[in-house]
């Protein structure tokens, strides 16, 4: 029987197999960050371990700087407290970081693919949940917990059992003003947030591979919102487009293409379960509730929890409206908007911004409302810059910032006042994430940027 | 890492599905750089309520933690266990866990134990009637046991025995270092490396 692309990957890895244990797994690229780093490098300090491949590891700062001011010192001592202990682990264990300022750096999801970094066929883990976005370039990536993190300090290896495999197939041609954003929501609406729980998915089919390598990655990102392990999409042209150039591009381009093109599903390959949504079916979308699942497209109404025939789901739905302040059945597009985030690993590269600012171009954005606009790194944001992108949004009244996670999870200073609304292109739409009290819509650059001109939940097309 | 082979403990209900990491500990309380004192942050959200399940006198002295549905789901942060743990929980039951919450506990020697969803229902009617309960949690036997119920769980051999031994992961890798050095011998040269390449 054939291999699905994931199986392929993993056996390739696989260092050491043993009955009853899990395998050992060698890992390519070790992404790091400020937040859950601290306690794995005190751990190889007590320990006395080196880290065993610094030449495969790589750190940028990015989920609690500022993206105001970036020149001055941190004005949170504990956050200030935190970077500077990355900078010192790097320093004392060899591991090259790129520190605020520095111009590579960026969300870490954001910063591997650009650097080229994130190749077809690798294994990829960091201590962030979203590390599944790498996927997209048919690589293996998954995030893990500090334990982990010091595990693959120590031995550049992880122990794991293998997860089951699932394909997801969206077949068709996306409706104009329909994202990739868009398809990874309707998806997770559709199998819930346990849906992948157990399983590595592959995303499949044709609207999956008309998609551009940005969209693909916003796809894969949002994996982990319906539990699973990690997502992929098998690599193609479009892939190795993307990453010709790069600084870290293959010097022996022929053979890592040759090899790249043998990372497909067999046609025999059989996966353990299967979903499949028609593209034609999906429509803008946006989420009404306090978990990724909880979504509906933007045309419809905040539903009425009393229709929802499982009591779990039920009385999750009904918490979600309390807290959300929402009452059943308002047309979503009544929704008025206070704060609109553009940025995160999720929606914060070039595209993105190419699309909000096309929507936003001579535009002004309510006056009821205020739109942060954060790039994904430094060098998407000097990028922006260099197509006039940051005038575009600055004329229409929005804020641009330096580039970081920022209010994709409120660490640093850019978060919701308590009862604010915001719509945002992040990934996480729980409870207190951008702020405590704060409320979530999740939606796509397009919903973003029609939104703000707008004040109400909007797409391009009302306008 | 303690070692993990019983566990007599009274439990706390926590009706709730969906509970995510995010609101086991909230991303403010992450900037620490150690691996205690995180127990001030656990449900901060909701402790200001007197109403939730932590907050009851009754439920103050609980070492089990039984939840609703896709517990620990979202973000990968382990500070969600050190959490739990510094709070004082050694057993969390659910009827389904986030994946990465899951293997952290395991890593970090919190038990997670998978129930169907009645056990789980059965288990918080009757913490709810006896909040004194007492639960005997035995790895070795794969069983929940109070009153007169026991309730089997499934927990993969590899994971039991590591919790049994109170085995440190990386110590046991490290053991086959002489496997990890020839399968990097034979690693693609085209493969990236993160040193400045010009
Ligand atoms: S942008 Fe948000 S989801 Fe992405 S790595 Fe940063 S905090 Fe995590």
């Amino acid at each position: 029987m054939g291999k699905t692309l994931a199986e392929k990957i993993w056996q390739e890895h696989v260092v050491r197999s043993a009955a009853g244990e899990p395998d050992l797994v060698y890992i390519d690229l070790h992404l790091i960050h400020e937040v859950t780093s601290p306690q794995a490098f005190d751990g190889l300090r007590l320990a006395g371990r080196p880290v065993r491949r610094p030449d495969l590891t790589i750190a940028t700062e990015d989920h609690n700087t500022p993206t105001q001011n970036i020149d001055q010192p941190i004005a949170d001592p504990v956050s200030k407290l935190q970077v500077d202990t990355l900078r010192a682990n790097c320093a004392e264990f060899g591991v090259r970081i790129h520190s605020l300022g520095d111009i590579d750096q960026g969300i870490v999801h954001v910063v591997g693919p650009q650097l080229g970094l994130t190749q077809p066929g690798m294994t990829i883990i960091c201590g962030d949940s979203h590390t599944s976005t790498h996927g997209a370039f048919g690589a293996l990536a998954f995030g893990v917990g500090t334990s982990e993190v010091e595990h693959v300090l120590a031995t550049q290896t992880l122990p794991l059992i293998r997860p089951k495999m699932m394909a997801i197939n969206v077949e068709g041609e996306l409706a104009p003003g329909v994202t990739s954003k868009d398809v990874i929501l309707a998806i997770i609406a559709k199998i819930g947030t346990g849906g992948g729980v157990g399983y590595i998915v592959e995303y499949r089919g044709s609207a999956i591979r008309a998609m551009t390598m940005e969209s693909r990655l916003t796809v894969c990102n949002m994996s982990i919102e319906a539990g699973a392990r990690a997502g992929l999409i098998a690599p193609d042209e479009t892939t190795f487009d993307y990453i010709k150039g790069k600084p870290h591009a293959p010097e022996d381009w022929d053979a890592a293409v040759a090899y790249w093109k043998t990372l497909t599903t067999d046609a025999d390959a059989k996966f353990d379960h299967e979903v499949t949504l028609m593209a034609e079916d999906i429509a803008p979308f946006v989420t009404w509730g306090t978990n990724p699942a909880q979504g509906a497209p933007l045309s419809g109404n905040v539903p009425d929890p009393s229709a929802i025939a499982d009591a779990e789901e039920r009385g999750a739905a009904e918490r979600a409206l309390v807290y959300m302040g929402l009452e059943a059945g308002t047309p979503l597009k009544k929704i008025a908007i206070d704060t609109v985030f553009l940025g995160s690993c999720t929606n914060g590269r070039i595209e993105d911004l190419r699309s909000a600012a096309a929507i936003l171009d001579g535009k002004k954005i309510a006056s009821s409302l205020r739109m942060l606009v954060v790039p994904g790194s430094a060098r998407v944001r000097l990028q922006a810059e260099a197509e006039g992108l940051d005038k575009v949004f600055i004329n229409a009244g929005a804020e641009w910032r330096n580039a970081g996670c920022s209010m994709c999870l409120g660490m640093n200073p850019d978060q919701l006042a308590v009862g604010e609304r915001s719509a945002s292109t992040s990934n996480r739409n729980f409870e207190g994430r951008q702020g405590k009290g704060g409320r979530t819509h999740l939606v796509s650059p397009l919903v973003a940027a029609a939104t703000a001109i707008r004040g109400t939940l909007s797409s391009p097309a009302d306008l | 890492m303690d070692k993990f082979v019983t566990h007599v403990g009274t439990a706390v209900p926590l009706r709730r599905s969906n509970v995510d990491t995010d609101q086991i500990i909230p991303a403010v309380y992450l900037k620490r750089v150690t691996r205690s004192g995180f127990e001030d942050g656990l449900f901060s959200a909701w402790r200001n309520d007197p109403a939730f399940e932590l907050n009851q006198e009754k439920y103050k002295a609980a070492t089990i933690l039984v939840a609703g549905i896709d517990f620990g789901t979202g973000s990968s942060r382990e500070h969600a266990v050190w959490a739990l743990q510094n709070y004082g929980f050694k057993v969390i039951i659910a009827p389904r866990f986030g994946d990465i919450f899951r293997g952290n506990s395991g890593k970090a020697g919190l038990l997670t134990i998978q129930l169907s969803q009645n056990d789980v229902e059965a288990l918080w009617v009757a913490i709810e009637a006896k909040s004194d309960l007492a639960i005997t949690v035995d790895l070795e036997a794969r069983t929940v046991s109070y009153g007169k119920s026991s309730v089997g769980f499934v927990i993969d051999d590899y994971t039991r025995w590591r919790l049994m031994e109170g085995l440190d992961d990386i110590g046991l890798t490290l053991k086959q270092t002489d496997s990890i050095d020839a399968f990097e011998k034979t690693r693609p040269t085209f493969k990236p490396q993160t040193i400045p390449a010009k």
